[in-house]
């Protein structure tokens, strides 16, 4: 049987009174591009800090390549490449001592062929002897990058890894990571860009509170949700269809509807109760579609089947 | 590349010795010159007032291994806290915690730097003196000496560490070194024989752990002490021990390092 990149079961973390991660099983297979999203304080970063071993599960194991973070520490941690979230470098060195450092740090000297490929791959060649603090926010945020890879680590962890990079860089840095995963590297990011999401992951798994509300290939999830979007401009919503309300903006309501007769129903709802409609447009679902579906729908326990108030008609 | 065990901490130690090296006017010239500016003042005005060892150790002579003691001390101390607390603060201490490296290899790293920062500018000191001793300044035990040094260094630079880890902010970092740090070391006879001073104070003295390290290491110049080196050799030494205890506890649970 072979061992999967990333095996979380029955990981729980309680910060004070806040339940940060309430039992997340996951199980995450060695050559994916797994996706992590859910909103700000869902416990993404937790769990992604209880695999970096930089925070500690109350109750629950995890293993990375089949090494338990906690027992095994040091085959999980040479095992796992992690770009944090927060911007920071140390301010002493340059941008190829930062990555040498770093480097030794995982038992690895004379890594210079390696860091040179790194530092073309992210565009830092000619920044290589340039110090930290002179850098741009998307240049310290590549350097980041470098040192996660450094190690050449199977299981890549980037934890909002485009936030600040230009729309150009983050092209090639995806196309990187990209080939990092082609070559067999497993891959898990969280993101706030769903697009991105869509387009890198194969599959996803979605938290809120602290559980995983779902978790499918991308394509299932693209189509278990399947159906219309519609961006309704007027005053307000006729009665019946309130609880179909995905998102607001003013005057500007999104409906998720199940099918084109669904659409009909609607609109003599409006003729019905007299409401004016300013404007009217049709949308097909897409993965933020289906993320706001399914941060709107009830608790859930089951991370698998989640338990979603999705229109009937789905 | 090259993947051998051990060069993990190996690393990190030259890491922390390159942060302080890359800015050695500030880490070792300061210091020097700090510890020159007390050597003139006090040798100018006490001299030809102050006795120690009865009269057998000129007090200029007498001052030069406690300042070099008390430089040792002092920067050993501040390597390894302003490091910890520096990479705390501004987050890049994540660097060093997503690595394999064990408890003992983090115990090891910055607290090998911080000796090593401590003794150079301890001989700095001691090179710079010695252009101002009047005559020729005995080494009567280089070794007691030499080992007084080391295991000072190493006690300083744990609780660096300690402290380092146990400060969440730099003015808490300060107040451990105003508050504790500085009295002990201004208050453990660096600048005079506690021969000299009232029975309660001299009594008081012996109870802190820094007298013991400055005592010792004078020893070793001059062959002559307040007590008996041999004893200050096995405190200091124990201190050494119960204290990297504590440090390497405190790595091992990850205590505010990880949560």
């Amino acid at each position: 049987m072979s061992v999967n990149a990333v095996e979380a079961i029955g990981v729980e973390r309680r910060f004070g009174n806040v339940q940060a991660l309430a039992g997340v099983d996951l199980e995450v297979e060695k050559g994916e591009f797994f996706g992590l999203l859910g909103p700000n304080g869902a416990g993404k970063t937790t769990l992604i800090s209880i695999l970096a071993g930089l925070v500690r599960a109350d109750r629950g194991s995890v293993r990375i390549l089949g090494h338990d973070v906690g027992a095994d520490y040091r085959a999980a941690r040479r095992a796992l490449g992690v770009v944090p979230q927060e911007l920071v470098f140390d301010p002493f060195f340059s941008v190829r001592e930062t990555l040498r450092i770093q480097s030794g740090y995982f038992g690895l000297r004379h890594n210079d062929a390696w860091i040179d490929e790194l530092l073309h791959h992210l565009d830092l060649t000619g920044k290589a002897d340039a110090n930290m603090r002179s850098l741009s926010g998307g240049m310290k945020r590549r350097v980041l990058v470098g040192q996660a890879l450094v190690h050449k680590p199977p299981v890549i962890v980037l934890d909002e890894p485009t936030a600040g990079v230009d729309v150009e860089l983050r092209q090639s840095l995806w196309a990187f990571i990209r080939k990092l995963n082609r070559d067999g590297h497993t891959i898990i990011l969280t993101t706030h860009y769903l697009e991105e999401a869509e387009a890198l992951c194969g599959r996803i798994a979605m938290m809120k509170s602290g559980r995983i509300v779902a978790l499918d290939s991308t394509q299932n999830l693209l189509s278990r949700f399947a159906g219309v979007t519609v961006r309704v401009s007027a005053a307000r919503l006729p009665a019946d269809w309130t609880a179909r309300l995905l998102r607001r903006e003013g005057t500007i309501h999104y409906l998720g509807l199940g099918d084109y007769a669904e659409l009909e129903r609607l609109l003599a709802a409006f003729r019905t109760e007299g409401i004016a409609i300013d404007e009217l447009a049709l949308a097909e679902t897409d993965l933020e579609q289906v993320f706001l579906r399914i941060m709107a729908g009830t608790e859930t326990t089951d991370d698998t089947r989640p338990v979603v108030t999705v229109p009937e008609a789905l | 590349m090259i993947e051998g065990p051990g060069t993990g901490w190996l690393t990190l130690l030259q890491k922390e010795l390159l942060r302080f090296w890359k800015v050695s006017f500030q880490t070792i010239a300061a210091p020097v010159l700090t510890a020159l500016l007390y050597l003139l003042i006090f040798s100018h005005v006490l001299e030809s007032r102050v006795a120690v060892f009865d009269g057998r150790v000129a007090y200029t002579s007498f001052l030069i291994p406690g300042l070099v003691m008390m430089s040792v001390l002092q920067n050993a101390f501040a390597n390894a806290s302003s490091s910890l607390i520096q990479s705390k603060i501004t987050g890049n201490l994540i660097f060093v915690l997503l690595p394999p490296l064990s408890p003992l290899d983090m115990y090891a790293a910055y607290v090998l730097g911080a000796m090593v920062r401590g003794l150079v500018v301890g001989t700095g000191v001691f090179l710079v003196t010695l252009l101002l001793v009047p005559g020729p300044l005995s080494i009567a035990h280089p070794l007691f000496a030499l080992a007084f040094a080391v295991l000072g260094s190493a006690i300083l630079g744990t609780l660096g560490v300690i402290a380092g880890i146990s400060a969440d902010k730099f003015d808490e970092l300060a107040a451990f070194q105003n508050f504790l740090i500085m009295p002990l070391t201004f208050l453990s006879g660096v600048f005079y024989s506690i021969h000299s001073l009232p029975p309660f104070w001299q009594a008081l003295s012996h109870f802190n752990p820094f007298f013991y390290m400055i005592d010792g290491f004078r020893y070793g110049f001059f062959g002559l002490s307040d007590v008996a080196p041999v004893l200050s050799l096995a405190l200091v030494a124990a201190a050494a021990v119960i204290l990297a205890a504590l440090a390497l506890l405190m790595l091992a649970r990850g205590w505010k390092l990880r949560h």
